[in-house]
C-alpha cells in the first residue's frame, strides 16, 4: 500500500480513532479512496459509519489520526472547510428548504452575487448554474420551482446537485435509497455512475446489503468501529457482507412456521382513503396470516394504513373486524378494537425521544389499565416495561433510559414493545425495518412470525422487497392509490412486484 | 417556458395576497354602507396614519416572525423610545439629529442583547422579549418619573414626520386646492411604502433574505449550507427592535402626550396580528411585505369600523378579536375544502381511465 503513488488516491484516511462518552465509535481505521471508484462502507447500527462520515464531512473532529486529500494532509474540521476540499455530504433525512427555490436551494449559502451590488442575488445566473447541475443529475425542471412540489426523489437528487455544485470530488451518500423506490434508486445508480465516469470518487453508505453490489466497485466493512475487511468487486456477496458484520453467519432471516387460519380478521369494503389515493380499496388479512403490501413511494400504502387505523378518518367504505363493521374515526377507536399501527417514522410517530423507555411503552396503555382514578401506577408501568423489555430482548442500561439514546434497531424494538403490549388481534406495520441493522431485523422478523402464529393478523408496508418476499403469505401490490394485483411470494419473482408496482394508468 | 412558469408561480403566489385584499375591501365596502362617513377623505387619512405607524412595527415583527421566533418586547420598546425622544428633544434640548440617531442606536442595541441572548446563550425569543416587555415599561417609567413627556406646540419641523401630508405640504398654510388638501397621503404611510420597499428587496432580493427565509424553515440545513444562523437571527431582532424604536418616536411625535406607563401598551400584540392576517406563518420561513402591509391595513380599518358603525367601544376587542379568528378559519377551510374536492374530481377521473384501460385491453 505504501508504495503506491499517493495521486491515485484522492482521499486517504489513516488510522482515526474518534471517542464520545463512554464510547469508542472509531478505533485505528484507515482506507483509501481512489479517484473515480465508488467504495461502500457497511455495518451494523453503531459500527462508527455515521461517524466517519460526520469526521469526512467535517462536523466531527477526530481525537487521532489524519485524513490526506489528494497527497496533503489536511484537517477539515468545520462543513466549510469540507467544501473548501471538495468532500460533500448527501445526507441521509433531507437537509433542504422546501419554501425555497430548487436553485435557492442547490446554492444555499453560496448565491451568485450581482456584479455592482454585492449583497443582491443574481437569481438568472442562480437558475442558470443550477440548471446545468440538474442536467447531471437528470432532473429537468425548472430551477426556479419552489422545492415543496417536488416529489420525494426529486428532491434527493437536488441535494446531490448541492453536493455536485461545490465541485466535489468525493460525494459522501449516507443511507441515499431509504426513501426511494426501486426505480429511482436504479437512477440514483446511474446517476452515481456518471459521477465516477467524471472521475468524481463516492462513498456510499446503505442498509441494503443487496444494492451494494449493484452500486460499489469496493466495500469496506466496520464492525464496532473497527475495520473488519473489505472485498473487492468480485469478492462482493451477501453472506461474506453479513458475516464481516456480525462476525457469524445469520442462520436463516426469514422462517416461515406459522398457518393461517379460515377467519378473515379485517375485511375492507370500498374503502376511500382520504387525499392521496384515488380508488376504493377492497382487501382482507385472515388470523395468522402476514400480508405485504408493496410498492413505490407515494403507492398510498402508508395512506391506507393510516386510514384503517383513523389517523385519517376514510371518506367512506367499511371496516369490518371479525365480520362486524366497526366505526374507526381516531386512533383510539382503532386500539380499543384490537388494531395497533407501527408508523413509518420511529422518531416523530413511533416514539417520544426525549421520554423514558418505559413511560414509551406505557403511554397507549395509561388511560385503561396502567392508571388508577386518573393517576398513574407507577409499579404496574415498571412491571410492564421490565416485562416487555425482556420479551423483545431490547438491549438498554436501564428502563428509565430515554428513548433517543438507544440505537435505532432497539429504539424500534420499544415502538413494537409499546404496541405488543396493548395485546392486538391486529397489527399493522409500516416499513418496519427501515434504517436498522442486519442483525435487528432478524429478531423482528422472528417476533412478527411468533405473531402470526398466536393467531394474530399481520398488515405490512415494505419497500425491501427481499423482505417482502420473505414474510408474505400474500403480496399486495399498489400502484398510485389502487391495488393492481395480489402475489403468491412462493412462485413469483421481484419482477413480477415491479411489473405491478409500476402499472399506472395512462 | 422558464416566462410562462414564472407567471404561474407569481399567480400562485398572489392568490393569498387577493383574498386578503378582497377582506379588506368587503371590510370597508360594509362599513361604508352602514355609515357613508367611513370613506371620507377625513377618516381616510386617519386610516392611513394609523396604518403607516403599525405598519413599521409589524414591519419589524415579521422579520423574527419569518425566522420562527417572536418578539414581546415591541410596545415596551415603542414606550420606552417614545418617552426619551420626547424628553430629550423638551427637557434635556438635544438637537433633533442628535436625538434621532441616539434612539435609532438604543433600539438596535435593544434588539443586538435580544438576539446574542436567544442565539449565544440559547434562550427561548418568547422569554427573552416577554422580559424584555417588563423591563423596558418599568424603565420607561422610571426615567421619566412617571410624568407624562409632550412636545408642546413647538418641534413643527420634525413633528411633520408623524402628522404632516404630502404634496398639500408644498403649498403655504391653507391655500392648495381643495382636492389636494383632502386626498394628500399622511407622512407615516408614506415612511411605511418607503421602508416597505426597501425591505422587501432585503426579503425578496439580498442574500440575507434567502438565508432569512432559509433559516426560518430549516435552521439545520442552513447551518450546514455554511449559513451564520446566528448573525441571520441576531439582524432580524436589530431590525425588528429598531423599526419599533422609529415607531415610537412617531407615535410620541403623533400624540404629543405621552404617558410612559401606557404608550404602546399591546402594540406587540397588533403588530403579530398584522403578520398573521397578512399571511406570515408562525411556523417561520414564510411571508411577504405587501402581505403585512394589508394585514396591518385590515386590523387598523376593522378597529376604526368598529368605531365608525357605533359599536359598542367596550366590544371593539371582541370584534376584533373574532374576525381575525374567523379570517384566518376560514383560510383554513377554504383550502381544506379545495383540496378534498381536487381528489374526488381525480377520483373520478382515475375511475375512468381504468375502465378505458379495461376497454381496450378486451
Amino acid at each position: 500500500m505504501v508504495n503506491e503513488l499517493p495521486e491515485k488516491y484522492v482521499l486517504q484516511v489513516r488510522n482515526i480513532s474518534k471517542s464520545f462518552p463512554g464510547v469508542r465509535a472509531l478505533n485505528d481505521v484507515s482506507f483509501n479512496l481512489k479517484v473515480g471508484e465508488t467504495l461502500a462502507l457497511v455495518g451494523e447500527n453503531g459500527a462508527g459509519k455515521s461517524t466517519m462520515m460526520k469526521i469526512l464531512a467535517g462536523v466531527y473532529v477526530p481525537d487521532a489520526g489524519e485524513i490526506i486529500i489528494e497527497g496533503n494532509a489536511v484537517s477539515i474540521g468545520s462543513v466549510e472547510r469540507a467544501t473548501q476540499f471538495g468532500v460533500a455530504l448527501v445526507h441521509q433525512e433531507l437537509n433542504l428548504c422546501d419554501n425555497l427555490s430548487i436553485a435557492g436551494n442547490v446554492f444555499l449559502g453560496r448565491e451568485p452575487r450581482r456584479p455592482h451590488f454585492k449583497k443582491i442575488i443574481d437569481f438568472d445566473k442562480m437558475n442558470k448554474d443550477a440548471a446545468e447541475v440538474l442536467k447531471k443529475v437528470g432532473l429537468n425542471t425548472n430551477p426556479s420551482k419552489i422545492l415543496k412540489e417536488l416529489p420525494i426523489s426529486a428532491q434527493q437528487l437536488v441535494e446531490i446537485s448541492k453536493a455536485l455544485s461545490i465541485h466535489a470530488k468525493v460525494v459522501m451518500f449516507d443511507e441515499p435509497t431509504s426513501s426511494l423506490s426501486e426505480h429511482e434508486t436504479e437512477q440514483l445508480f446511474n446517476v452515481i455512475k456518471d459521477l465516477n465516469s467524471h472521475g468524481i470518487s463516492c462513498i456510499y453508505i446503505s442498509h441494503r446489503l443487496g444494492e451494494v453490489k449493484d452500486v460499489a466497485d469496493r466495500v469496506i466493512v466496520l464492525r464496532d468501529g473497527k475495520l473488519s475487511g473489505s472485498l473487492d468487486k468480485d469478492e462482493i456477496n451477501r453472506d461474506r457482507m453479513i458475516r464481516l458484520m456480525v462476525g457469524r453467519d445469520i442462520e436463516k432471516m426469514y422462517e416461515k412456521r406459522h398457518l393461517v387460519t379460515d377467519k378473515v380478521r379485517l375485511q375492507l369494503e370500498d374503502l376511500i382513503v382520504p387525499k392521496q389515493a384515488r380508488f376504493p380499496v377492497n382487501l382482507a388479512v385472515k388470523g395468522g396470516e402476514i400480508v405485504v403490501l408493496s410498492g413505490l413511494i407515494g403507492a398510498g400504502r402508508s395512506e391506507l394504513l393510516h386510514t384503517i387505523f383513523g389517523v385519517d378518518k376514510s371518506w367512506g367504505g367499511k371496516i369490518l373486524l371479525d365480520g362486524k363493521e366497526v366505526t374507526i374515526n381516531k386512533p383510539i377507536d382503532a386500539i380499543r378494537a384490537g388494531m395497533v399501527l407501527v408508523p413509518e417514522d420511529r422518531k416523530l410517530n413511533g416514539l417520544v425521544v426525549n421520554l423514558e423507555v418505559d413511560n414509551n411503552i406505557a403511554l397507549p396503555g395509561l388511560c385503561d389499565n396502567l392508571s388508577n382514578r386518573g393517576f398513574i401506577d407507577k409499579k404496574k408501568v415498571i412491571e410492564l416495561a421490565d416485562t416487555m423489555v425482556k420479551k423483545l430482548d431490547i438491549r438498554l442500561f436501564k428502563t428509565t433510559q430515554l428513548a433517543e439514546s438507544l440505537s435505532g434497531g432497539n429504539q424500534q424494538k420499544v415502538v413494537l414493545a409499546k404496541w405488543l403490549a396493548m395485546n392486538p388481534t391486529l397489527l399493522l406495520l409500516d416499513e418496519p425495518t427501515r434504517g436498522i441493522d442486519v442483525g435487528a431485523k432478524a429478531e423482528i422478523y422472528k417476533l412478527l412470525e411468533d405473531l402470526a402464529q398466536l393467531g394474530v393478523a399481520i398488515l405490512v408496508a415494505s419497500s425491501e422487497l427481499q423482505e417482502v418476499l420473505g414474510i408474505a403469505d400474500r403480496i399486495v401490490v399498489m400502484c398510485e392509490g389502487r391495488i393492481t394485483g395480489e402475489l403468491d411470494p412462493a412462485s413469483c419473482s421481484e419482477e413480477d412486484i415491479m411489473k405491478l408496482a409500476t402499472e399506472r394508468l395512462k | 417556458m422558464i416566462k410562462s412558469n414564472k407567471m404561474v408561480e407569481y399567480v400562485r403566489s398572489m392568490k393569498r395576497i387577493g383574498g386578503i385584499t378582497f377582506l379588506l375591501f368587503l371590510i370597508i365596502l360594509v362599513t361604508a354602507i352602514i355609515n357613508p362617513q367611513f370613506i371620507s377623505s377625513y377618516n381616510i387619512r386617519n386610516i392611513l396614519r394609523w396604518t403607516g405607524l403599525f405598519g413599521l412595527l409589524s414591519l419589524g415583527a415579521a422579520f423574527v416572525v419569518i425566522t420562527g421566533g417572536i418578539d414581546l418586547s415591541i410596545g415596551s420598546v415603542v414606550g420606552l423610545i417614545g418617552s426619551i425622544a420626547a424628553y430629550l428633544m423638551v427637557h434635556a434640548q438635544w438637537p433633533v439629529w442628535m436625538v434621532l440617531i441616539f434612539i435609532i442606536l438604543l433600539s438596535a442595541t435593544i434588539g443586538l442583547i435580544h438576539g446574542l441572548l436567544i442565539t449565544k446563550i440559547h434562550m427561548q425569543a418568547f422569554v427573552v422579549t416577554l422580559c424584555g416587555l417588563f423591563v423596558y415599561r418599568g424603565l420607561a417609567r422610571y426615567l421619566m418619573d412617571d410624568r407624562t413627556q409632550g412636545y408642546g406646540t413647538g418641534f413643527q419641523n420634525v413633528r411633520f414626520l408623524a402628522g404632516g401630508r404630502l404634496p398639500s405640504a408644498f403649498w403655504p398654510a391653507g391655500q392648495a386646492p381643495k382636492f389636494i388638501q383632502n386626498w394628500s397621503i399622511p407622512m407615516p404611510f408614506l415612511l411605511l411604502i418607503a421602508i416597505a420597499v426597501l425591505m422587501a428587496i432585503v426579503l425578496n432580493k439580498t442574500i440575507y433574505g434567502q438565508h432569512l427565509k432559509a433559516t426560518g424553515r430549516n435552521e439545520c440545513a442552513s447551518r450546514f449550507s455554511g449559513i451564520h444562523t446566528d448573525n441571520v437571527l441576531i439582524i432580524a431582532y436589530v431590525i425588528s427592535s429598531t423599526l419599533a424604536g422609529l415607531g415610537g418616536l412617531l407615535f410620541s411625535l403623533d400624540l404629543n402626550t405621552v404617558q410612559p406607563s401606557s404608550m404602546g401598551n399591546m402594540y406587540e400584540l397588533y403588530a403579530i396580528a398584522g403578520c398573521v392576517v397578512g399571511g406570515v406563518s408562525l411556523r417561520g420561513g414564510d411571508g411577504s411585505i405587501l402581505g403585512v402591509i394589508l394585514g396591518t391595513a385590515i386590523v387598523r380599518v376593522l378597529y376604526n369600523a368598529i368605531n365608525v358603525a357605533g359599536v359598542s367601544t367596550q366590544l371593539e376587542q371582541v370584534v376584533l378579536g373574532l374576525v381575525i379568528l374567523i379570517g384566518v378559519a376560514a383560510d383554513e377551510v377554504v383550502r381544506m375544502i379545495a383540496a378534498q374536492r381536487k381528489v374526488r374530481e381525480s377520483m373520478i377521473l382515475a375511475q375512468k381511465a381504468l375502465e378505458k384501460s379495461k376497454q381496450t385491453e378486451s
